[in-house]
């Protein structure tokens, strides 16, 4: 459950070198990743919903981020977290 | 306490595969388990003797019924019939009894589950402290989350504790609530307005009856298998003899088990504390007996929890209680369950063989004659099992049992005197254990078992003496060494078994490592400097010494042209490293002395340090341990491994390697006093070197003291001065053993060693022969010891050279005592480290490993643990096998072009 305490993301963690690409799946999309892999949405990696991305972006609980990283084997890699309500 | 119930249990006959050959019985297999709490009602059903004395024995030396050695817990004793099942020693599985409790009493670890029950139900009603409307909508957000959302539940149970806990005043009843004290692991105290209020456990046993189902749910509690009042105990279970089995000594004294000096104790107590209350004692005397039980039983569980009382063994050693059988590296699941030990298994000290195959091992003809193998006679080996059979168990190759299939019955050879009749019984269908012989496939291990090459599959090779031998090449896999190691041998006993071995396990599959994408088998050492001496431009070979190189090496291809015809003829080493190269070969890469001097940029390379293959010839360039090496990755080993497979590379490891070590026993390879001799020239100059520099730290000692050093940024004064006479002293030795280096011979036998990557470094010759140069401890100058100096040899505050631990003699002059003093200072450093080093990474090695064990790449290349959680989209976010790999990569560039580059030439001629 999102907290009260926490104030405004402020907009320019996004541009930290740290921070890579975050986007929300459309609801195709989504269904269409969950699909190719053949799991159920609680089987995927998870992000809280407090996390200052996740409220950057709006995200709702049950999202699907798609996290574009840069990867020292792969040079780029995409990673998928779905948005929840509590924190692991 | 948990309750293990299998439910429905299926019956199902395990597959034929999954069973040793020559047994059938059926199995089942278990579809579940539940784990909860025994409840009173579930104790007294599975007790069959009630405990009210703690005699064990009557005069007569016989059991007291209802004593904790009471028959009824199961027959023990050779002979002894149980009263309860009727069966003898072997078929009683044991049975349990009960102690039933004057009162009741808290279970120490579900004491924080009672602690959650009290704070958030009403102390008067029961009910969960959270008023109907909100609970219903809880309870079926709760109903939701629970299968599917497991965390999430989770969440929701913490929130609802903390709802609950903070109402004061209960929304059911209107009762007022009272914050509960809890002090571990005991004791409960309720803060009322007259002061504290110990909770009795009759009273917390009260309120946790009056919660209900659905409420405890909320909590996180299963109610229908662990109900909170079952958390204090009104029953205690006591376990059968075979859990508490007593030893009789030789003096004929009978010594009983810890648990049942901790049940003797418990009984005693329960007793006591029956007969205040039966003779109407004062309730302040009850308690106090009351809380001794308590104790005792909350000990009896785990003696090791923070209550100022500790069963003990006449006041001496702690008892081992029940807990402590299940923690530990020594208890239960470490000890016991994911550490078996067990049977067709062999260890000795391993000892090197350089002329068997790196996919062998050799076993000791002792040990052939212990470990068996069961093997099925059919019409096409009966003739060989017969001879087996004939032989016994005592000459190898023998046998040493018979299993009739028909008759079905075990025949133990070592008892039976015609070995003949046995021999023609054999028919279709029986087994025989035979020895282990030539060929057979073990799995051979040492320890640490640090990464998968620590178990290997290796092919067997009896051979007289007592250790097992091995190939050198396997040593770094292993990180063997033979100054007394040991190793386990284990036989695979099933074909499944057996098979895996060959085709997962064995040796050869294992030459490149999935650790670093390269070869872990190769060279060391004398390898090393032996494939130098037997590659480098000078060698050339007579007739005689190319045919004993050759020999070794077992080849049997044609006799090759010498390069030499006259005066005599005569071969080049690379011509006979060629011979073993596939044909096709392309190669480029620098050697390891391709350094310094030797350096070279590209194959026109006149030091003979850039290696060249080009249709299987070694053109240019010398093996060495860029080569040839173990752990080099990317040298000539990996690469045939990659690309002729890694049977390929072991027939070269079985060959061309067996030349390299040849090659010394012809030449010879030693080291003398004289090749770390510096002449008398040298010396003067090193010595001058000494004054020269010995002078540049007086001075800065000087400038230091009349306060004219000016410090680095960042720095005080002193460590500006220790930093540059540390720097000062690092130079005088670096340039003392280069005058040193330069001086001696190039070419002798150290130094090859060094150059080549066998073993040693030029900075160990400056050692030997130059200077040890400063010591330090924790990277400082040995400064620690008596008041301002670290010997009395020195005055006090000395920052000269020599008092804080530099040493300006060599190895091979020898030491000063001081000198050796400083570094022994300082070796001991280095031991202290790696003891450390060892101990903490073998505990993150654990950590590790149980994180990850059960972690496993799926087919479609994802990552998931063991309930189908994704934990990585593509393994290692680029879907390569590291052992595949080069050093990482997916694909070695140069190489490809330069293959394709003669491939391509191959087409157009
Ligand atoms: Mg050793
Ligand atoms: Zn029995
Ligand atoms: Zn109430």
């Amino acid at each position: 459950m999102p907290s009260k305490r926490m104030g405004r993301v402020p907009k320019k963690i996004l541009q930290h070198e740290l921070v890579p690409e975050h986007r929300v799946l459309s609801l195709e999309e989504a269904a269409e990743l969950l699909r190719r892999l053949g799991v159920r949405p609680e089987r995927l990696p998870q992000i809280s919903i407090n996390d200052p991305i996740a409220r950057l972006l709006g995200a709702k609980p049950g999202d699907i981020i798609e996290i574009r990283r840069r990867s020292p084997t792969a040079g780029e890699s995409i990673y998928y977290r779905i948005v929840v309500t509590y924190e692991s | 306490m948990a309750a293990v119930r299998r439910t429905e249990a299926r019956r199902e006959v395990l597959p034929a595969a999954a069973r040793p050959a020559y047994r059938t019985e059926e199995r089942y297999i278990v579809d579940a388990i539940h784990f909860g709490v025994l409840s009173p009602t579930e104790i007294r059903k599975i007790a069959k003797v009630t405990l009210v004395t703690y005699t064990l024995y009557d005069a007569d030396g016989s059991p007291v019924p209802g004593g904790p050695r009471d028959p009824h817990f199961g027959a023990l004793e050779p002979g002894e019939i149980c009263p309860v099942c009727g069966n003898t020693r072997n078929d009683c599985p044991g049975h349990f009894g009960k102690i039933d409790l004057a009162r009741p009493v808290i279970h120490p670890h579900y004491s924080e589950f009672i602690r959650d029950v009290l704070q958030t139900t009403c102390r008067a009603c029961g009910r969960l402290r959270i008023p109907p409307e909100r609970l219903r909508y809880l309870r079926s957000v709760h109903e939701r989350l629970k299968t599917r959302w497991p965390k999430l539940a989770r969440a929701l149970e913490a929130q609802v504790k903390e709802e609950a806990s903070k109402r004061m005043e209960c929304p059911h009843c209107g009762a007022r609530q009272f914050k509960i004290k809890f002090v571990k692991p005991l004791h409960f105290y309720e803060d009322r307005p007259e002061g504290e209020i110990l909770l009795t456990p009759t009273e917390i046993r009260g309120r946790l009856e009056n919660t209900i189902d659905e409420d405890l749910e909320l909590l996180g509690l299963d109610p229908k298998r662990a109900r909170p009042e079952w958390m204090v105990l009104t029953v205690l279970p006591v376990p059968p003899l075979s859990v508490r089995p007593s030893i009789t000594l030789e003096t004929a004294m009978r010594s009983e088990d810890d648990l049942t000096h901790a049940l003797i104790d418990i009984v005693k107590r329960n007793e006591k504390l029956k007969r205040e209350i039966q003779s109407n004692s004062p309730e302040s005397v009850i308690e106090s007996y009351w809380f001794l039980l308590q104790y005792s039983i909350a000990a009896y569980i785990d003696n090791e929890l923070n209550i100022p009382f500790v069963l003990t063994q006449r006041r001496k050693r702690p008892l081992k209680t029940l807990a402590m059988r299940l923690r530990g590296k020594e208890g239960r699941f470490r000890g016991n369950l994911s550490g078996k030990r067990v049977n067709f298994s062999a260890r000795t000290v391993i000892s090197p063989d350089p002329l068997i195959g790196i996919n062998e091992v050799g076993v000791p003809i002792e040990i052939a004659k212990i470990l068996t193998v069961p093997v099925v006679v059919t019409p096409y080996n009966i003739d060989e099992l017969r001879r087996y059979v004939m032989n016994g168990p005592d000459k190898w190759p023998g046998a040493t049992h018979v299993y009739k299939k028909r008759q079905n019955v075990k025949i133990d050879l070592k008892y039976q005197r015609d070995l003949k009749s046995v021999a023609e019984s054999l028919e279709p269908g029986d087994v025989v254990e035979r020895h282990l012989i030539n060929g057979d496939i073990v799995l051979f291990n040492r320890q640490p078992s640090l990464h998968r090459m620590s178990i290997m599959g290796h092919i067997v090779r009896v051979m007289p003496g007592k250790t097992f031998r091995l190939n050198l090449l396997v040593c770094p896999p292993y990180n063997a060494d033979f100054d007394g190691d040991e190793m386990n041998l284990h036989v695979p006993r099933l074909e499944e078994a057996r098979a895996e071995a060959r085709e997962l396990l064995l040796v050869e599959k294992h030459i490149l490592t999935p650790r670093y994408g390269g070869p872990i088998i190769g060279g060391r050492q004398d390898y090393i400097s032996g494939a130098y001496l037997l590659t480098v431009k000078t060698a050339y070979f007579t007739k005689e010494e190319v045919q004993r190189l050759l020999a070794i090496a077992g080849y049997e291809g044609d006799f090759p042209e010498p390069a030499i015809l006259k005066p005599k003829p005569l071969w080049t080493g690379k011509q006979l490293v060629s011979l073993f190269l596939p044909k096709d070969m392309v190669y480029k890469g620098k050697a390891k002395i391709n350094a310094g001097a030797l350096a070279c940029d590209g194959p026109e390379c006149f030091n003979d340090s850039y290696i060249v293959i080009r249709e299987g010839r070694l053109l240019e360039g010398v093996f060495d341990k860029n080569a040839i090496g173990a752990e080099q990755p990317m040298n000539v080993i990996h690469y045939i491994a990659r690309v002729y497979g890694h049977s390929k590379a072991r027939e070269i490891l079985d060959t061309m390697y067996k030349m390299f070590i040849r090659m010394l026993e012809i030449r010879g390879l030693t080291m003398a006093y004289s090749d770390i001799e510096v002449s008398d020239e040298a010396k003067k100059q090193i010595s001058e070197l000494v004054e020269q520099y010995r002078k540049e730290v007086e001075r800065l000692i000087q400038d230091y003291k009349e306060g004219r050093l000016e410090p680095m940024p960042g720095r005080t004064v002193e460590e500006t001065l220790e930093m540059r006479i540390i720097e000062v002293l690092n130079k005088l030795r670096d340039e003392a053993g280069k005058v040193a280096v330069s001086d001696l011979d190039p070419f002798n036998d150290v130094f090859i060693m060094a150059r080549t990557g066998a073993r040693g470094s030029d900075l160990n010759i400056a050692q030997m022969a130059a200077m040890l140069g400063q010591q330090t401890v924790r990277g400082k100058r040995i400064h620690r010891g008596l008041r301002n100096r670290p010997l009395p040899h020195f005055k006090p505050g000395d920052l000269g050279p020599e008092a804080r631990g530099f040493i300006k003699g060599n190895f091979r002059d020898g030491l000063d005592p001081t000198e050796v003093f400083m570094h022994a200072v300082a070796g001991r450093e280095g031991l202290v480290d790696t003891a450390v080093k060892t101990s903490q990474s073998g505990y993150m090695q654990r950590r590790l490993i149980n994180a990850l064990v059960d972690l496993y790449v799926d087919y479609d290349g994802t990552v998931k643990d063991a309930s189908g959680n994704i934990i990585q989209f593509k393994y290692g976010e680029d879907g390569i096998d590291p052992m595949l790999s080069y050093h990482g990569k997916a694909v070695d560039v140069d190489l490809l072009i330069e293959r394709a580059k003669v491939l391509f030439r191959e087409e157009s001629k």
